[in-house]
């Protein structure tokens, strides 16, 4: 087969298998619902609870610890969402759906880059609801509208980077309550030692080291310079080559599991 | 071209860690034909499929499907196959269409051939009307017909029906026999596997029985039933006194030797493998001797008898327990 013909069915398989992902979205519309409920919690309980205390701390940009807030919880969200990517293909791999997958004259590595993508898709939505709401509590763009997209760009990209990772478990655990389990044990510790919801230097010094050097850290900070203007002190690269170190070791690694199970 | 066998399976082994899944299994199966593939759970029968269909790689030995070799070239493999599994492996929440659809563009048909083709399989498989509607409002029976559907979107030179009809009711099931009859008729292999001896015979030509990873008969279904002395014809006596009479005037039709139970009255005629034939001829050799039997009935062997004659090792393990359990129960 050419390769201009191999690149072509890979889009073609990919496309087929994302397309599926978003019409189970569109027909199972509580997904995103609750998907986007989460961050309106967790927005509303941080500014309500913390804010008062933090607002006028270093954690407070603007006056608002919101817009401190929500950059954090932004990336914490597309965690999560990452984390259905590897809920969704050990569901699949439990259903068979796989198996007819593998028997077909398909790319092998189609059913996670269908997936992956659409997960991504949705982060968007669920990103723009929670936007909206941000903006109700207060939140301001104060870096013009190209930072603002490339803000979002950002945790997209970091988010389906995670996708990846959570993939890999997914396929690896092959059940769905597992990979969930799995994923909030790392997500919450991972958020909370991090710039995600209050300034590294309140931490225990100890704790700051781990919580200065780690990717989520990285990505609040790049995505707090881009929305609101703190400084990043290249945030920005740092988590675009984590993003591109996941990517490269996740992708070969989940498709390697992925070829591995039935 | 038709020298060419559907499969070909040379021994085959698939091991996970010490468990023997599949231990040095050889078939193989002439195009055209289905192949019934018999045995319980855990067997070894999803194993070979899965080695057949490239999803799983075999620990020793080879296996080619129509002379391709699948360890070699599986996306080769992967273009004249059709798998269906015990699963109805659709999804849910997409209609029977996109269901389909998506299917055929994996295929890589073009956008035109896979609607052709999609219209074409939900017309045959009579799911027509629920082609917009959601699967997870179909009925089982519809579930499997559209999981079937998907199989064939690609024109399968040979489909792989891992337990097709288990957990189906009855006329789901002679619904999906009547398709794999209509498939082979023009020209598809199949390589069926179940849990039933009934349904063994009734569609396969050439049936092999596996167990706990082994090989242990192949045949034709009358081959494996004469191995297992074949049907047996019951009748019983209403009267002790006819007992000398009723077995001489049926042991001419006999192919092995009648016995008598004392305990009943019931009188045993092993038959060989034309059952119904036969029994006919017993009608009339018991009425010659003006003897009225109280029941008459024909018995063929089941799955268990398979098992209990050909696996005798595992019956009598079965006996002990059951005695042990006996004994337990009476302290």
């Amino acid at each position: 087969m050419s390769i201009t013909k191999k690149i072509y069915f890979q889009l073609v398989d990919t496309w087929a298998l994302t397309k599926r992902n978003l019409l189970r979205y569109v027909r199972l519309p509580q997904l995103i619902f609750f998907s986007a409920v989460q961050p309106i919690i967790f927005l509303t309980l941080f500014n309500f609870v913390f804010g008062g205390a933090l607002g006028h701390s270093g954690a407070a940009i603007h006056g608002k610890y919101i817009n401190y807030l929500l950059p954090g919880i932004m990336v914490q969200v597309t965690l999560f969402g990452g984390l259905q990517t590897g809920i969704g293909l050990a569901t699949d791999l439990n259903s068979g759906i796989i198996s007819r997958f593998k028997s077909l004259p398909m790319s092998r590595s189609a059913v996670l880059m269908g997936r992956t993508i659409a997960d991504m898709l949705r982060n968007i939505i669920v990103i723009g609801i929670m936007l909206v709401y941000g903006y109700i509590l207060g939140f301001r763009f104060y870096n013009g509208a190209g930072h603002a997209i490339a803000m979002v760009g950002i945790v997209l990209l970091f988010g389906f980077a995670f996708s990846w990772v959570a993939a890999y478990f997914g396929l690896l655990t092959k059940d769905p309550e597992t990979a969930q389990l799995a994923g909030f044990i790392v997500i919450f510790p991972l958020t909370f030692a991090s710039a995600a919801f209050v300034p590294v230097a309140s931490m225990a010094g100890w704790l700051q080291h781990f919580a200065n050097n780690q990717p989520i850290t990285f990505a609040t900070n790049a995505s707090r310079y881009l929305a609101v203007g703190l400084p990043d002190n290249g945030a920005i690269w740092k988590v675009l080559l984590w993003t591109l170190g996941i990517l490269i070791i996740f992708i070969p690694l989940s498709v390697r599991t992925y070829r591995k199970r039935i | 071209m038709s020298e060419v066998l559907a499969f070909e399976v040379n021994r085959a082994a698939k091991y996970f860690g010490d468990l023997k899944a599949l231990d040095d299994v050889s078939l193989s199966s002439k195009q055209g034909t289905i192949f019934g593939l018999l045995g319980p759970n855990g067997a070894g029968k999803t194993t070979l499929v899965n080695m057949l269909t490239t999803l799983a790689s075999p620990t020793k030995g080879s296996l080619k499907v129509l002379g391709v070799d699948v360890v070699e070239h599986p996306d080769t493999v992967r273009n004249l196959i059709g798998l269906a599994g015990q699963f109805a492996a659709v999804d849910e929440y997409l209609t029977g269409e996109e269901n389909l659809y998506m299917i055929g563009r994996l295929y890589h048909l073009n956008h035109k051939e896979t609607k052709k083709r999609v219209s074409e399989l939900l017309e045959d498989l009579r799911l027509t009307d629920a082609a917009r509607r959601q699967v997870k409002t179909y009925s089982g029976g519809m579930r499997r017909r559209l999981d079937l559907g998907a199989s064939l979107v690609g024109r399968p030179r040979i489909l792989f029906l891992d337990e097709p009809t288990t957990g189906l009711d009855p006329r789901t099931r002679l619904e999906l026999w009547e398709i794999m009859r209509e498939l082979v008729k023009n020209g598809t292999s199949i390589l069926l596997t179940t849990q039933y001896l009934e349904e063994a015979d009734e569609l396969a030509d050439h049936i092999a029985v596996i167990d706990r990873g082994k090989l242990i008969a192949e045949g034709t279904s009358s081959q494996l039933k004469a191995r297992l002395g074949g049907d047996v014809v019951e009748f019983e006596i209403t009267n002790e006194l006819q007992k000398d009479v009723a077995v001489a005037a049926v042991s001419g039709v006999a192919t092995k030797k009648v016995t008598y139970n004392e305990d009943n009255r019931v009188i045993s005629v092993p038959v060989g493998s034309h059952g119904s034939t036969k029994l006919t001829e017993i009608v009339r050799a018991l009425d010659k001797a003006k003897i009225v039997p109280n029941s008459l009935s024909l018995h063929q062997p089941t799955l268990d008898d398979v098992f209990l004659n050909l696996i005798g090792a595992k019956a009598s393990d079965v006996a002990t327990t059951a005695a042990k359990l006996g004994k337990r129960a009476r302290r």
